[in-house]
């Protein structure tokens, strides 16, 4: 295990040693910071609006900096060849896989953690916000989200040579899985066979994302869902991310590590 | 059947070397009919046999030089005792254990051809994020850090991060990561490659040093000169396949030239002749 953390923690530090993760963390912050803090005609409820943007936000920064820093770390060990006197100490290729899935997430993670104790501050400062369990159900779920989306691009980076190609399909895939994915079996059942099975088998393929997205309980203050719910969809999380990382480890044990 | 007396069928000299050899000496590297195959890529790239059938063996203690043209499989043949490459056929041994196995690189230390670190990290990061790779413990990693450092030169500039590094620094902070965990076999791909004349005898300084402390090297190099003072026996490979193998001195002494000649000789250089 301590293999994997030291990779995990190299990893970090790269992420947090670029110029431009800062300028999308400084600017993500200072945008929620501000949208967080406006206050037009003393409107309470326009508040509310504003939050849900500063949220929408944190999600995409989120999505950037996680999908960017894991599409990249594979292929960049392989393009720089770090990998070479890597691997050649006695480190398999499955440690190296999770150290890079560790880490990502866990850069992702200092990232998400700081975005929202941001929101909460402005939140809070100004009277009443949501409700707390809410809040810490919805940043626990976020967590669990990021860490699909940061195997799924892992995933990818093993299909993909070029990182700006992952990125780029990681983004749209993880986009649309947001935004439509909840819809597609209202769609299957609109369609003649055989594309209703094709679009039921593709709804149940997908991880569902738009599970862990709390952005409506949060904002409009709902209480959190049942905590065995909250589970349920842990658990599912992990199995989804478990599956990306077999395939990534499937994929990239017997790939030779330079081109001839 | 000793390896040695297997190639000894076609080579007179690696005869010489099969009676030099001490019977007690264990075998730190082992190839058997090492087969490498580039698949091809359509009709106009055909597959390309990189390693033809090598059959070697390296003993403890010694220090040995893998010399070749660009191309004759020197760097593909680390490759796969390193585990990045997996035999067409054929198989490899470090220390007994097949070279598929992670474990086999537990007492390695592998210098690469050109400089392939995290250029973020300072030199002390680096050997850190590499020793405990190596499971070293916390005291040991920093006794073996300050060790290294100053081995190298380095300490001065030790938490300065690795792009600020000349090509030189950069080469030797790879010798100090390759010995983070004390290793008995020290594999150098071109160890001398592109330094100037104070880098290369640096170099060969710390590997003059590790021979001295019983160290078993194998590396490649294009300095014959450096080959044939620092090498107890070497191996020339050309296109893939194996010329000739033996101790540096019986070369010497079989063809009466010095092994920039033999070398020239070996390949079928016309020169040379």
């Amino acid at each position: 295990m301590h293999k994997i953390i030291a990779i995990s923690g190299v990893v970090i530090k790269e992420l947090y040693r670029r110029k431009d993760f800062y300028v999308l963390f400084v600017l993500t912050a200072l945008i929620t910071l501000l949208m967080g803090s406006a206050n037009f005609f003393g409107d309470a409820s326009l508040v509310g609006y504003i939050t849900e943007i500063a949220l929408l936000l944190i999600w995409i920064s989120l999505l950037v900096i996680s999908i960017s820093t894991a599409a990249r770390q594979i292929p960049s060990e392989r393009e720089n060849r770090t990998i070479l006197p890597l691997l050649a100490k006695p480190v398999t290729r499955g440690q190296l896989i999770m150290g890079k899935f560790i880490g990502s997430w866990l850069a992702a993670t200092i990232a998400m953690l700081v975005f929202y104790l941001f929101l909460a501050l402005i939140i809070w400062s100004r009277g009443e916000g949501p409700k707390i369990s809410t809040y810490i159900q919805g940043i626990w779920l976020h967590w669990v989200c990021l860490a699909i989306i940061t195997a799924m691009a892992i995933c990818g980076s093993v299909f993909f040579s070029a990182p700006s190609a992952n990125i780029t399909i990681t983004l749209i895939v993880t986009s649309a899985i947001l935004t439509v994915g909840r819809y597609l079996n209202l769609l299957a059942e609109q369609k003649p066979e055989p594309f209703q099975s094709i679009i039921y088998a593709i709804y149940y393929a997908i991880p569902h994302l738009e599970w862990y997205d709390l952005r409506d309980s949060i904002v409009h203050k709902h209480p959190p869902a049942p905590w065995w719910a909250a589970g349920v969809v842990t658990l599912y999380g992990t199995v989804y991310s478990a599956i990306f990382l077999t395939i990534t480890w499937l994929r990239f044990k017997r790939t030779p590590l330079i081109n001839a | 059947m000793h390896y040695y007396q297997t190639i000894c069928i076609l080579s007179p000299v690696i005869a010489t070397k099969a009676n030099n050899s001490s019977p007690n000496a264990k075998a730190v590297i082992e190839i058997k009919n090492l087969r490498i195959v580039y698949p091809g890529r359509g009709p106009k790239h055909p597959p390309k046999i990189a390693i033809k059938d090598l059959t070697l063996a390296v003993y403890e203690g010694e220090t040995f030089g893998f010399i070749g043209p660009n191309g004759a499989g020197k760097t593909t043949t680390m490759h796969v005792l390193l585990g990045f490459i997996q035999p067409t056929a054929g198989e490899a041994y470090i220390f007994g254990v097949n070279v598929r196995e992670p474990i086999a690189r537990q007492r390695i230390g592998y210098l690469p051809e050109l400089t392939y670190y995290y250029k973020f990290l300072t030199a002390e990061e680096l050997l850190r994020f590499y020793g405990r790779l190596f499971s070293i413990p916390q005291p040991e990693l920093d006794r073996r850090i300050d060790y290294l450092l100053k081995l190298v030169d380095l300490g001065q500039v030790r938490g300065k991060p690795i792009k600020t590094y000349s090509k030189g620094m950069q080469q030797r902070i790879g010798i100090a990561q390759a010995l983070i965990n004390d290793p008995d076999l020290l594999i150098l791909d071109e160890p001398t490659s592109g330094l100037d004349p104070i880098g290369r005898m640096k170099i060969r300084e710390i590997i003059q040093r590790l021979k001295s402390e019983g160290k078993t090297v194998f590396f490649s190099s294009h300095e014959l000169g450096e080959v044939e003072t620092v090498c107890d026996h070497v191996a020339i490979l050309h296109e893939g396949e194996l010329k000739t193998l033996g101790s540096v001195q019986a070369l010497i002494n079989q063809y009466k030239m010095d092994l920039e000649k033999i070398f020239l000789k070996v390949i079928g250089y016309p020169s040379a002749n």
